[in-house]
């Protein structure tokens, strides 16, 4: 039960397949490399996330898939306590490139995170998906 | 145009069951219209208008105008925002009231949440939510959501748990006095906040309660008000605005939709918010209390954990009395959706029909707000201001 764990264990959690659609199977494609994308629009440069075909700033159709080192910072976060599977953490990451993304922190005990933290991107695997991004302190 | 003044809530009516394993949920929205007309002394058939959300089974407005025989509805709206769509379609009600296209508004809405966990509310559609491949992976939950929030806004403004205890102890109070609450027991900032931890910061007695249930309310025109024999709730203003984290680059979780919807609702209505002698605040969890105050102009930004503590909140002891029937904290939050029943006390208030012990002297005039979704990622934020009138 997650109330005895220890608590200097890593947070892990079991994370199902993502939906993956025609929209963003480049993103999915790329995870399976091990490469995270971010998508950024021409006109305006803006980068955004979650990525999308167009700009949600500017509604341009002229965005691009951009490799990022997945490189942030914590902007908040909650360990959930109440999971049959153990505590485990969401929250988001204020990426280097401007957007943040919501995701889940591994390979950090339930009490090791904080508010601005460094934080790097990881792949993990999924129930029969594809690999999807996760942060670990950097 | 504005609705100031165009529409009256003139019958509301919130469902006594907290748990209903014998009952359908079409069954219990019309129970609940059936307990709405009552109230107003209207008629099914006056009915010509019906709203109703995500929670109302099959086809929505369709299925439920059919199951409840509506034979004269001449306006149907369905917006969906999740526990606030009722506050919106009191607006809405409003605006198609004083455009002609209905004159009797009926509101419902009812779920079943503890007879089939998880089987609570729904958006719209059956297309997978745009963000899903890339949020709906990391469970996220609204406890969760919400705690990221309150963890972001203890961060900013020193804001504690046992400022955000002072909530739950302030609904507390008032929910010993409604013979139908979940829960009745008064509680304590330190039982609040040595309450099990749920996800941080948030602790068990931080969030809401999980019931079956409804409620209805019926909005109606001017002329039809005029002819029926109860107090009068005039609709003075509205509000609503969406909030997301736009491409990640708006991404701000101590901030609600409130900051808009509540400046739109108070300038149609023409008072500020120290005018406000009653406040519904949705309260899902504590923390969406504390932003929407702030953001709702009732403090200053940041300056929400102190304006809670010291029982601010509760009613004959601090400046503004909040959910005096316990609200989603301790009395009801039927189908996991609080909207509705922000309404239905906000017009009890405003009839000077609340419990005695809570009983706000004088309340004439009355705001009920609310958030559907998550402050956590997206929500919709709505603002209703009531007068009474007479």
């Amino acid at each position: 039960m997650s109330e005895v764990q220890d608590k200097s264990a890593h947070m892990t959690r079991a994370i199902p397949a993502p939906v993956v659609n025609v929209e963003t199977q480049p993103f999915w494609d790329a995870a399976k490399e091990g490469r995270f994308l971010i998508k950024r629009c021409t006109p305006c440069g803006k980068a955004h996330w979650y990525p999308r075909a167009i700009c949600p700033f500017c509604m341009s159709a002229e965005t691009v898939w951009e490799e990022s080192p997945g490189e942030g910072v914590i902007y908040t976060y909650s360990v959930m306590h109440r999971s049959p599977t153990g505590p485990y953490a969401i929250g988001y990451v204020t990426l280097n490139e401007g957007p943040a993304v919501l995701t889940n922190f591994v390979g950090v005990a339930p009490d090791g995170l904080s508010i601005g933290m460094k934080v790097k991107v990881k792949f993990q695997d999924t129930e029969g998906g594809p690999p999807v991004p996760v942060f670990a302190p950097a | 145009m504005s609705i100031k003044g165009k529409a009256y809530i003139m019958g509301a009516f919130e469902h006594p069951t907290r748990d209903a394993p014998d009952k359908s949920t079409p069954q219990l929205h019309a129970e609940c219209a059936i307990g709405a007309l009552a109230d107003a002394g209207l008629s099914h058939d006056d009915i010509d208008g019906y709203f109703c959300a995500g929670d109302a089974p099959g086809f929505g407005g369709l299925s439920m105008v059919d199951y409840m025989g509506l034979k004269n509805v001449r306006h149907l709206d369905s917006t969906e925002t999740g526990g606030s769509s009722y506050l919106l379609h009191v607006g809405h009600a409003a605006q198609a009231i004083a455009e002609g296209k209905c004159s009797v508004a009926l509101i419902t809405l009812a779920g079943r949440p503890r007879q089939a966990r998880g089987g609570g509310g729904r958006g719209g559609g059956g297309e997978p939510a745009p963000e899903a491949g890339f949020e709906n992976i990391y469970g996220g939950s609204t406890h969760n959501t919400y705690g990221m929030c309150a963890m972001r806004h203890m961060y900013e403004y020193g804001t504690t748990s046992e400022q955000l205890a002072w909530i739950k102890v302030a609904a507390s109070h008032h929910a010993q006095w409604n013979e139908h609450a979940f829960l009745k027991d008064v509680v304590t900032v330190e039982q609040v906040v040595n309450s099990r931890m749920i996800a941080d910061p948030l602790h068990l007695l931080d969030c809401c309660v999980v019931t079956d249930g409804g409620g209805a309310l019926l909005v109606v025109s001017p002329e039809v008000a005029k002819s029926l024999n109860r107090p009068k709730v005039k609709i003075m203003g509205a509000g609503e605005a969406p909030k997301g984290p736009r491409g990640g680059l708006d991404l701000d979780l101590t901030h609600s939709g409130a900051v808009w919807s509540g400046p739109r609702a108070f300038e149609e209505a023409g008072v500020k918010p120290a005018d406000i002698k009653y406040a519904s605040i949705y309260d899902s969890f504590t923390i969406t209390v504390l932003m929407q105050l702030e953001d709702l102009g009732f403090c200053e930004k940041g300056q929400g954990g102190k304006f809670v503590s010291d029982g601010n909140l509760i009613s004959g002891v601090g400046k503004l009395p909040f959910n005096t029937d316990g609200g989603g904290l301790c009395n009801n939050h039927p189908t996991n959706r609080g909207g509705i029943t922000k309404v239905i006390e906000a017009v009890r208030q405003l009839r000077g029909e609340a419990h005695p012990k809570v009983q706000v002297p004088n309340c004439d005039l009355a705001i009920a707000h609310g958030t559907g979704g998550s402050l956590g990622t997206r929500h919709g934020s709505a603002t209703v201001i009531m007068e009474r009138e007479g």
